[in-house]
């Protein structure tokens, strides 16, 4: 008998699935404030998992080549600068003559570059209109409004010369390391139609690629744009969240990888609880902009496996900001398209009963 | 900053080059023309407009505008004359900026759905799964009411468009060796599973009732006497079966892409069955239009004017409800396939309401409504496709959504 909350609401997802001695649900917790974007984390998954190259290329995103999760890229380190008032602290660059570095050109710039990352859609240009906005989302760009200065590249001349040192900017990095959510309430999962995808004992969910034949629905359901085609091979991967490891009691790759234990696994009810002590911690220090992102089990998507501390806005590091999972509204969709077949129907023979000829 | 640069690697250079194409790789424009604007209202927030951003400020005027102080390479320093500025607000396209409609950040206005990879094949799937349904829909009303000319262009039809759907949706898999995965599982939350297996049932009995028109031209006589005979009953019934499943074939297609994250795909889900069941009454009744004598052809008109009620109301329905996601349905290619889809809906219906006595224009109405599915097809497929491609159809409407909650209005 499927539980209630099946489609949507707070749900323990696998004994839902059918596992009778599931252990305790698994999952990741991505605190950001210490993340330093080393990318040990790419570095490790790729080896782990021997997923294949994503492409080198130059995407003038800050220090973020890879542009986005993809088939061949299974954690994404994302890297966004920002100017912000430095608040009581030291300035962020005082004293160095070259100033911040974020800017709207440079950002706009970057979401017109491409990857070849050997996946569909993989990572396509972005809009450079929306790009442009990244640096202006915090108030305080210099005065006279410099924070539009082009950046990403290294410069023979030192950045900043002509401007002076009374036109910079204060500045903020944000380094995040993304990844698959294994969603409570899978819509990659709910809408496969091979059974492909599946959700293990650890309440993960992973494709089994003997199984996928490529049909592509996973990826347009997916609310985190995250799952992706591999290009040549026409499946869809994601990350398993190293369910083989996890099978040998290990720890994923990735967090395993993190210096900084930016990345940890763990029961999901133990590192829901470090997280909302970590928020409280950073409150307390002073950083007020600390939030919890996926970690609530009443949200869109049943809470995610893999939530995250950010520092900003969701929207801010490429994550929607009130995702829901598309099969919430199934029932009803069920129910409009019989409407429309008995429509129909009633259309058909109508026009064969009414009329004269 | 550019003039001292020493010698880089080949990507570097690759995207120096690209740079320099885009007109962007000078910063000291950029600071000279972003940042004093007063037009722009959070000072450099407020940049480069979408090429086919709606209601767009028009032309963003001719590149003439950003002149002599801009085109060297190596320009005036940051801090440029006024000058500069204010020529630097004309534009050359996508990198001139503008004040925005709709404020909304974004990681480098990257996408944060992923767009859906099915091709066009997809696309004309709905519009051949449609008309194999429509037609099934009017061959067996042919059949039950003695229209034999219905019936067999109906039959015919439908076992042609249902092939070709197959083909269609196998050939838009990434391993389509493995069509036949979809068999192992038959899954209620997945429309496309759903789907699978309504097509499955759908298609033999189309297939049989078609090959039961070929009866008449078996031998009479020898081995295959007794198919000849046994094959117009077997039809009949194989024909009333895909018919009673052609409802389902026609509308379930609005769940399946409503089945998906794409904003305006999901939103779209009351409608998208509505017009997928016009769309595909519409084009059964085409079938009809071009194949029946005028004699016979009644029930078709009937039948066109009740599909493209469902199909236009639909429609316009999605072009207006939806608010912000309904914008991709109006603008671009989506746009514009729904306006000639529209366009051709109409001429459709009234030619096959004034062309009662005239075959000629019975076909050619009949025509115009098949056109007018395919264009409504492809502009629902297109315009979702764009929907997901731009971030700020997924985030301002769900910023809405929290604000909204936050404000205690759900």
């Amino acid at each position: 008998m499927p539980d209630a909350n099946s489609l949507y609401g707070p749900l323990d997802p696998a004994p839902d699935a059918g596992w009778t001695a599931a252990g305790p649900r698994m999952g990741f917790f991505t605190d950001t404030s210490v993340c330093i974007g080393c990318k040990a984390c790419e570095v490790a998954c790729k080896e782990w998992n021997a997923v294949p190259e994503s492409g080198f290329d130059l995407l003038g995103m800050s220090y973020d080549n890879t542009g986005a999760l993809t088939a061949n890229s299974w954690r994404h380190v994302a890297f966004i600068e920002q100017p912000v008032p430095a608040g009581h602290r030291t300035a962020a660059f005082a004293g160095d003559p070259t100033g911040g570095s974020a800017g709207a050109t440079s950002a706009a710039v970057a979401a017109g570059t491409g990857s070849a990352s050997g996946t569909n859609p993989g990572v396509p240009p972005g809009d450079a209109d929306a790009a442009a906005r990244m640096a202006g989302t915090v108030p305080s760009v210099a005065p006279d409004g410099t924070g539009t200065r082009f950046l990403g590249m290294p410069g023979a001349a030192p950045p900043g010369r002509g401007t002076g040192a009374e036109t910079r900017t204060d500045f903020r990095w944000l380094m995040m390391s993304d990844v698959c959510k294994h969603c409570t309430h899978a819509a990659c999962l709910d809408v496969c139609p091979t059974g492909s995808l599946f959700r293990t004992e650890f309440g993960t969910v992973v494709v089994q690629e003997d199984i996928c034949n490529g049909c592509g629905y996973c990826i347009s359901a997916c609310p985190y744009g995250v799952i992706d085609q591999r290009k040549g091979d026409g499946r869809a991967w994601k990350c398993t969240l190293c369910y083989d490891r996890l099978g040998a009691g290990m720890t994923p790759a990735c967090a395993q990888a993190c210096p900084t234990e930016s990345i940890q696994y763990g029961p999901l009810d133990e590192l829901r609880d470090r997280a909302a002590q970590r928020v409280a911690t950073l409150h307390e220090r002073g950083v007020p902009q600390a939030r919890l992102y996926g970690h609530d089990p009443t949200d869109g998507v049943g809470g995610d496996g893999a939530f995250f501390l950010l520092l900003g806005e969701p929207e801010v590091y490429g994550l929607p900001p009130d995702p829901v999972v598309t099969t919430r509204d199934l029932p009803r969709m069920w129910r409009r398209a019989g409407l429309a077949a008995l429509a129909m129907t009633a259309a058909a023979v109508a026009a064969f009963v009414g009329g004269s000829s | 900053m550019t003039a001292g640069r020493i010698p880089v690697g080949e990507r570097f250079r690759g995207f120096r080059a690209r740079l320099a194409a885009d007109g962007v790789f000078r910063p000291q424009r950029s600071s000279a023309r972003l940042g004093h604007g007063p037009k722009v209202g959070v000072g450099p927030a407020a940049t480069a407009p979408p090429a086919d951003a709606a209601g767009s400020v028009g032309a963003m005027g001719p590149a003439g505008a950003v002149g002599a102080a801009d085109a060297p390479v190596v320009g005036p320093p940051r801090d440029a004359p006024p000058v500069a500025r204010r020529r630097g607000r004309g534009g050359r396209g996508g990198e001139e900026l503008r004040v925005p409609e709709a404020e909304f950040t974004s990681y480098y206005g990257r996408p944060i759905l992923k767009a859906p990879v099915w091709r066009w094949d997809i696309a004309a799937y709905l519009f051949t799964g449609g008309l194999a349904a429509g037609s099934s829909l009017l061959a067996a009303g042919g059949q039950l009411t003695g229209r034999p000319a219905l019936r067999r262009a109906g039959r015919v039809t439908a076992l042609g468009a249902v092939t070709a759907s197959a083909y269609f949706l196998i050939n838009d898999l990434g391993r389509p060796a493995r069509f036949h995965h979809m068999l192992r599982v038959a899954k209620p939350t997945s429309p496309m599973s759903v789907g699978t297996w309504i097509l499955t049932a759908y298609g033999p009995a189309a297939g049989l009732a078609a090959v039961a028109e070929g009866a008449p031209l078996l031998p009479a006589r020898g081995v295959f006497s007794p198919v000849r005979r046994l094959l117009p009953p077997a039809g009949q019934v194989a024909g009333l079966a895909a018919a009673a499943v052609a409802p389902a074939l026609a509308t379930y297609t609005g769940v399946l892409l409503a089945g998906t994250a794409v904003p305006s795909w999901h939103e779209a889900y009351p409608e998208l069955p509505t017009i997928f069941a016009g769309s595909a009454l519409a084009s059964g009744a085409g079938v009809g239009l071009l194949a029946a004598p005028c004699a016979q052809a009644g029930p078709a008109r009937r039948m066109a004017v009740a599909g493209a009620a469902l199909e236009l109301w639909g429609a316009h329905s999605v072009e207006t409800r939806l608010g912000l996601l309904s914008e991709p349905y109006r603008i671009g290619t989506a746009g514009r396939l729904l306006r000639a889809g529209r366009l051709l809906t109409a001429a459709g219906v009234v030619g096959a309401l004034a062309g009662r006595r005239s075959r000629v224009l019975s076909a050619l109405s009949g025509t115009a409504l098949l056109a007018a599915s395919v264009a409504t097809r492809f502009g629902i497929f297109h315009g979702g496709v764009a929907s997901a491609r731009d971030p700020k159809y997924t985030v301002l409407p769900q910023r809405e959504r929290i604000r909204r909650r936050e404000a205690g209005q759900v």
